[in-house]
């Protein structure tokens, strides 16, 4: 048999396939560890009470913390959520369960996917020229408008796609008991979906509360307290990682830097693990 | 016996794909009806049509005259929530909303009725007893409807559809993903069921059609080929093509 293959070659190009496949997710799970390494070995330093207590203050004042770009960074996302949610979460339920024009419907669903992909430096320059310019000043709330954009299209594509996942057939028996269209949706879609909206949700708030191009734009940073969300710029964690690991020549601030990297650091890797158990008990999908 | 649903001339599009051709049918009050067929005969897609179920999708059109109690149902001026309030509908999967037992009830009760709290109680009790589930679910009421076993679930869909006081009761395929033991308790309950409703009912099965039906209708490729008492189709079918289907030679 001159035309057959060595069984010896075959069998190896198998192994030697999967041994690389394995070794590509070992790189990635890697990356993920040395980089939580390297944020934990040069930010466990500057983690003191006093750190997470304090306002951050101008370099040479001691005792300076992250307290007021914590909850400056925590009033721009919840800011941002209150924007966003309510109309993405019904922008999802349209595309998902009004399918009524197959043409616009898909026009739609492409608009998100390429906000989706917009560079976020591009959304924070156009908040900037809409807001901070017309206005005269910084604010809060324009960094809240910037993330709220970033946002909206990720919320309304997740929820797409959790409706998407009821049965059919749930729909059906609930309108085959004389329910309404919108109620159907509301009560009953959207209540099996409950856990995955909210997972989706949760998810887009830890992908934006780490977003630095637009804040840059838009909240800037203060050190004060975030008392003027509205009107004058706002202290906020990725600003103030930015500015004092990269931008300052002072060895305390590098070291203030890398603590608050690794404060949201563990932010957003609490967020993420939480939607993931939250997610394991979801079982009102059928 | 009186008729209770009277199909005249109903055809069914798919788009332009017609499903049903100009089925004639008489459904008498208070008997079991058994559609058969062999898979994708339009068994389904004729029972679909009697509460406009098919409405939810968009490229879907039935042709054609459905009349209840005389009236025909496919006109504009029905109203949708009503027929369907009237036409229950139980679906081959058992469909129960992510609520506890007692709300899956109560809240389609609340959908059409005004209750007291008390009475509203007593309401979800009886529809409970009527699908002869109460005295399993009675001490559960407050958990989750989809921790039932999958035969649970399909009695608690039959106990919501007849909650809210229909006339009808539509089954497609109701048996078709529940265990043996749990089938026979649903056809039990459906030779109950018949002393107060009109049941249509889709089967694969034809021992099921021979064991809970008084009358049948035999489909095959959208036609409706014969229909009559289940004795008489079962036993001295006319149509060679029914002959062949329950002698189980095609399908």
């Amino acid at each position: 048999m001159k035309s057959k293959r060595s069984i010896t070659t075959r069998k190896w190009t198998d192994r030697l396939v999967r041994a690389f496949s394995a070794l590509a997710v070992a790189l990635a799970v890697l990356t993920m560890l040395w980089i939580i390494g390297t944020v934990i070995a040069y930010g466990h330093h500057a983690l003191r009470p006093s750190f997470l207590i304090n306002p951050s203050r101008p370099y040479g004042i001691a005792n300076g913390g992250i307290a007021n770009a914590l909850l400056g960074t925590i009033a721009i996302t919840f800011g941002a959520a209150a924007i966003a949610v309510p109309p993405a979460l019904l922008g999802g339920i349209y595309l998902s369960e009004y399918k009524d024009n197959r043409a616009i419907t898909s026009v739609l669903r492409f608009s998100a996917t390429v906000m989706m992909g917009m560079p976020s430096v591009i959304i924070g320059l156009f908040v900037y020229m809409i807001m901070v310019v017309p206005s005269g000043h910084f604010s809060g709330l324009a960094g809240s408008v910037a993330l709220a954009i970033i946002m909206y299209p990720v919320i309304m594509r997740s929820t797409e796609d959790m409706l998407g996942m009821v049965p059919y057939t749930l729909r059906e028996s609930a309108l085959a008991l004389g329910m309404t269209r919108t109620r159907t949706t509301l009560r009953i879609i959207c209540f099996a979906a409950r856990k995955g909206l909210l997972t989706g949700v949760l998810l887009a708030l830890a992908r934006v509360s780490g977003e630095t191009a637009p804040l840059l734009f838009t909240a800037l940073f203060a050190d004060s307290w975030p008392t003027n969300y509205f009107g004058g710029p706002t202290a906020n964690m990725p600003v103030l990682i930015t500015e004092y690991a990269t931008n300052s020549p002072f060895a305390e601030m590098h070291q203030s830097g890398w603590g608050a990297a690794l404060v949201v650091m563990m932010l957003v890797l609490t967020i993420n693990i939480a939607t993931r158990l939250l997610f394991r008990g979801q079982n009102d999908g059928h | 016996m009186a008729t209770k649903i009277s199909a005249r001339n109903l055809s069914f599009f798919y788009g332009s794909h017609q499903a049903l051709f100009d089925n004639c049918l008489d459904i008498e009050e208070r008997r079991v009806t058994a559609v058969i067929g062999p898979s994708g005969c339009g068994k389904s897609t004729h029972l679909r049509i009697y509460n406009r179920i098919f409405e939810l999708y968009r490229d879907q059109r039935a042709s054609g005259e459905l009349l209840i109690d005389g009236v025909n149902i496919l006109t504009p001026q029905i109203d949708v929530l009503e027929l369907r309030r009237k036409v229950g509908m139980i679906f081959q999967k058992p469909t129960p909303f992510p609520m506890s037992v007692f709300d899956n009830i109560a809240y389609a009760l609340k959908l059409h009725f005004k209750l007291p709290r008390k009475e509203l109680q007593q309401r979800v009790e009886q529809a409970l007893r009527a699908a002869s589930l109460w005295d399993e679910v009675k001490d559960k009421l407050k958990s989750s409807g989809l921790a039932l076993s999958g035969g649970q679930q399909q009695r608690l869909c039959i106990a919501r559809a007849i909650a809210v006081e229909p006339e009808i009761l539509l089954m497609d395929e109701p048996t078709s993903a529940i265990d043996p033991v749990a089938t026979l308790k649903i056809e039990e309950l459906m030779l109950d069921l018949k002393e107060k409703y009109t049941i249509v009912v889709v089967t694969h099965n034809m021992q099921q059609a021979a064991r809970v039906s008084d009358n049948t209708a035999f489909f095959f490729q959208g036609h409706i080929i014969e229909d009559g008492p289940t004795a008489r189709i079962f036993t001295n079918p006319k149509q060679k093509k029914t002959e062949e289907y329950i002698t189980g030679r095609f399908g």
